[in-house]
């Protein structure tokens, strides 16, 4: 093991761990809005009751969430600098300014209001109160863009030139409309709708079995986060299938090693499952369907997809003698798990809405079942990242800068090593303690409503 | 126009700075007050003082760091990566502060409290004392060699002089933060207590300014070549003393304003000081990173300079109406739901 490959390592731990919470914040800081503004247009009881009492219970949940979600967030920050320090002198002109820009326009933004909607209620107005945790939402999604646009120059770069060495911004209006920026954007604040959507089902399911006095209001949200959920995996699927598409011709190699494509077919087939021989470079079997992968990318049964093979050459002959193919048995597999989660979801999602007005006795006997898919979202999003970063290898930069040339000189293999081992461990222990207190808030909390008040 | 915006935006990175050390200055402080103040409801009441705004505080660092990423990628990539082990720690720290902050109230159990105010105490000394090392080490220069690497140890990072700059900062912040919270506190008592904490740690830290500018003067020639540097650094001094004499006439706002304005004259010191240099070598003036040799380009400059001109105003605006709505002072006991 070298700095190089713990470096990696420690990215992957840290980036991996902060998307645990970021697609949850940016999920349910919209439907915590829009229940806070269903709340203050709300005049007549229990409903004021019921969605005041959602709002304390998912908002108590989305705070843990959210801090764990910044604390995390600093450490990345720090990373480009302290382990990649090569790759920051070589993309700072172009990288530093949506990251400036992040803490600029976003987290300002996030974590002031965030402050005034847990600190606030008896000092703001209701209107005031509804508005700052809008402003988190929308803060949250702005943070996103940023951090979107500086991931999606490293995929596909535009709108910068070559100079000395480095590179420089030549279009800021190119950068932050990079047709990559879009397909990533749509798919990761879709995936945070249904990771959302997924845990409030799943909480809720929860809730109605294990508490007697307020099924009520968990009922309701439990269809509330249904719908959320299965409006979550359409984006998401759409917005894949449309990213997937603009793949073919933005970063062929990843496209390709995705679906374990080794030679240029026309029109090439699917595969749904392969055993891959990356040293050989070529499935030692699989079974696929004739035509569909050009269907999927051409929306016809023709078209030529070129294989990793053929683009490895490609590759060889732009850039020099080298290795230019990345891991495809992970890929491979970390897609399908990824597309089979979200279809797992999106079935799960149907059946509750629809034995909710069909068969409402249907639906309690499920309802045990239902917190089981619980991990599906947060897993999904993690290989999803997979996807994207590792199948854009060797590359830090796609055609400009190798990961290997993007590590800081001075760092030592155990200073690296110490630093992986210290995240590790802290991370474990905060995610143990705000689990611990996330599910001692969630087994106690009661929505209570008394009649005799109103 | 590129040199114009290179000085542009090592003013603007000054001030992102002073504005890191004024708002963290007094959060860090008031959480590194939480071991010396003994009473349990007066540590909560430290701690509700700036439960709703050290999230947006601490913005402040991570924009300053943005920022120089975006104007000066050189310096960030050197400086983090010099810092390496030191920033690690400072991470971890603040890790745990901004867990303890949310995690704290969760659970009703004396234990579960007092450990996370153990972390908030240690995820503010340990920042707070690393910006100091950081801040005297751009002063005092590092081992950088060609090509604008750090060639040193982490030893050469925590050398005694720079230990004095953390010790600086650490009392400096302590006293801001005893200055901030008797401000924000209802009990007459405790506010009694604060403003004879902030008496002392004030004195502590001119004396620590003092050694600090002896090394500085020692190590470098900054003193003798920019005796405006030095005389900034006095003004700073000079506001400290006049913050401990608003003490003593029980004038907290005063106080807590001629602080603050010793925290601006200081942070001026440091980057007037070290101007044109953002990083000095202390082997060869020639590899040192400058705002000249280590900045962004032209178009980035400008397109940021357009950003922190239109968004750092209206970030203060909502900072401002954040601390406006939670001006009421601190009561005893904690009368609201959270």
């Amino acid at each position: 093991m070298d700095a190089l490959f713990i470096s990696r390592l420690q990215f992957a731990m840290t980036t991996s761990f902060h998307f645990l919470f970021v697609p949850l914040t940016l999920g349910l800081g919209f439907f915590i809005a829009i229940l806070e503004t269903a709340y203050i247009r709300t005049i007549l009881d229990p409903w004021k009751t019921y969605l005041k009492g959602l709002i304390d219970f998912f908002g108590k949940i989305f705070v843990i969430n959210f801090a764990m979600g910044v604390v995390t967030g600093i450490v990345l920050e720090f990373h480009f600098g302290m382990n990649w320090s090569e790759y920051s002198r070589f993309m700072g002109d172009i990288f530093g300014a949506p990251l400036a820009l992040e803490a600029l326009t976003a987290f300002f933004l996030e974590s002031t209001f965030m402050g005034l909607w847990i600190f606030g209620r008896d000092k703001l107005s209701p209107r005031i109160h509804c508005l700052t945790i809008w402003l988190v939402a929308i803060g949250s999604c702005i943070s996103a863009f940023w951090i979107l646009v500086a991931n999606a120059f490293m995929q596909h770069p535009v709108g910068f030139e070559l100079e000395d060495g480095r590179v420089v911004l030549k279009s800021f209006s190119e950068l932050i409309t990079n047709p990559y920026v879009i397909g990533e954007y749509s798919h990761a604040m879709f995936a945070g709708i249904s990771t959302a959507g997924t845990f409030i089902v799943a909480i809720c399911a929860w809730k109605i079995l294990h508490v007697q006095n307020s099924r009520e209001p968990f009922e309701k949200c439990l269809i509330a986060g249904a719908i959320y959920l299965g409006f979550g995996i359409l984006g998401t699927m759409g917005s894949g299938h449309m990213h997937t598409q603009y793949l073919a011709q933005a970063n062929p190699m990843k496209l390709s090693s995705i679906e374990a494509l080794w030679e240029t077919e026309n029109p090439a087939p699917f595969a749904i499952i392969a055993d891959v021989n990356q040293t050989e470079r070529r499935n030692n079997s699989e079974i696929t369907v004739p035509g569909l992968f050009s269907f999927m990318v051409y929306n016809k049964f023709d078209g030529e997809i070129r294989g990793i093979n053929q683009l490895q050459a490609e590759s060889e002959e732009n850039f020099g003698k080298g290795n230019y193919t990345p891991p495809v048995r992970s890929l491979f597999w970390s897609f399908r798990i990824m597309v089979a989660s979200g279809g797992a979801l999106i079935s799960v999602a149907g059946l509750i809405i629809l034995l909710y007005w069909k068969r409402k006795s249907m639906l309690e006997k499920i309802l045990r079942f239902i917190p089981l898919i619980l991990p599906l979202p947060f897993i999904a999003n993690t290989v999803g990242w997979y996807i994207a970063e590792v199948g854009r290898q060797p590359w830090i930069v796609v055609g400009l800068q190798k990961t290997t040339d993007a590590l800081s000189p001075n760092i030592t293999t155990n200073q690296v090593l110490l630093t992986l081992i210290g995240f590790t461990i802290l991370y474990t222990i905060i995610a143990i303690l705000a689990i611990y207190a996330a599910v001692r808030f969630i087994r106690t909390f009661e929505i209570v409503y008394e009649r005799s008040e109103s | 126009m590129l040199e114009t915006l290179q000085i542009v935006w090592f003013v603007l990175i000054a001030v992102l700075f002073t504005g890191f050390f004024f708002f963290e200055g007094f959060d860090y402080g008031v959480g590194m007050l939480l071991p010396i103040v003994k009473d349990e409801s007066e540590r909560d009441q430290l701690i509700r003082s700036i439960a709703p705004v050290w999230d947006g505080n601490e913005v402040w660092m991570i924009t300053a760091g943005g920022a120089m990423f975006a104007a000066f990628p050189h310096v960030y990539a050197t400086m983090f990566s010099a810092f390496y082990l030191a920033l690690f720690l400072m991470l971890v720290a603040l890790i745990l502060r901004g867990i303890a902050f949310e995690l704290r109230g969760k659970i009703d159990s004396k234990t579960w409290k007092t450990r996370w105010e153990w972390a908030i105490a240690f995820g503010s000394y340990i920042p707070a004392f690393l910006w100091g090392v950081v801040v005297a080490d751009l002063m005092l220069g590092l081992p950088i060699v060609k090509g604008f690497q750090f060639s040193g140890t982490f030893l050469d990072l925590v050398t005694p002089a720079a230990i004095v700059g953390g010790l600086t900062f650490v009392a400096i912040f302590l006293a801001h933060g005893a200055m901030f919270a008797s401000l924000r506190m209802q009990d007459e008592k405790f506010i009694h207590k604060l403003r004879s904490m902030a008496a002392s740690f004030g004195k502590t830290a001119i004396g620590c300014c003092v050694f600090l500018l002896a090394a500085i003067w020692m190590k470098t020639s900054i003193l003798n070549d920019k005796p405006i540097s030095l005389v900034l650094f006095i003004l700073a001094a000079g506001s400290l003393f006049f913050a401990l004499k608003c003490i003593g006439d029980i004038n907290d706002r005063l106080a807590f304003f001629s602080g603050s304005i010793a925290i601006i004259f200081f942070t001026t010191a440091v980057f007037t000081g070290i101007f044109p240099n953002l990083m000095s070598s202390s082997l060869s003036s020639d590899w040192s990173l400058t705002i000249y040799n280590a900045s962004s380009t032209e178009h980035t400059l400008k397109l940021m300079t357009i950003a922190a001109g239109v968004f750092v105003p209206i970030v203060l605006i909502y900072q401002g109406f954040t601390y406006w709505i939670f001006r009421k002072r601190i009561s005893i006991v904690n009368d609201s739901s959270h």
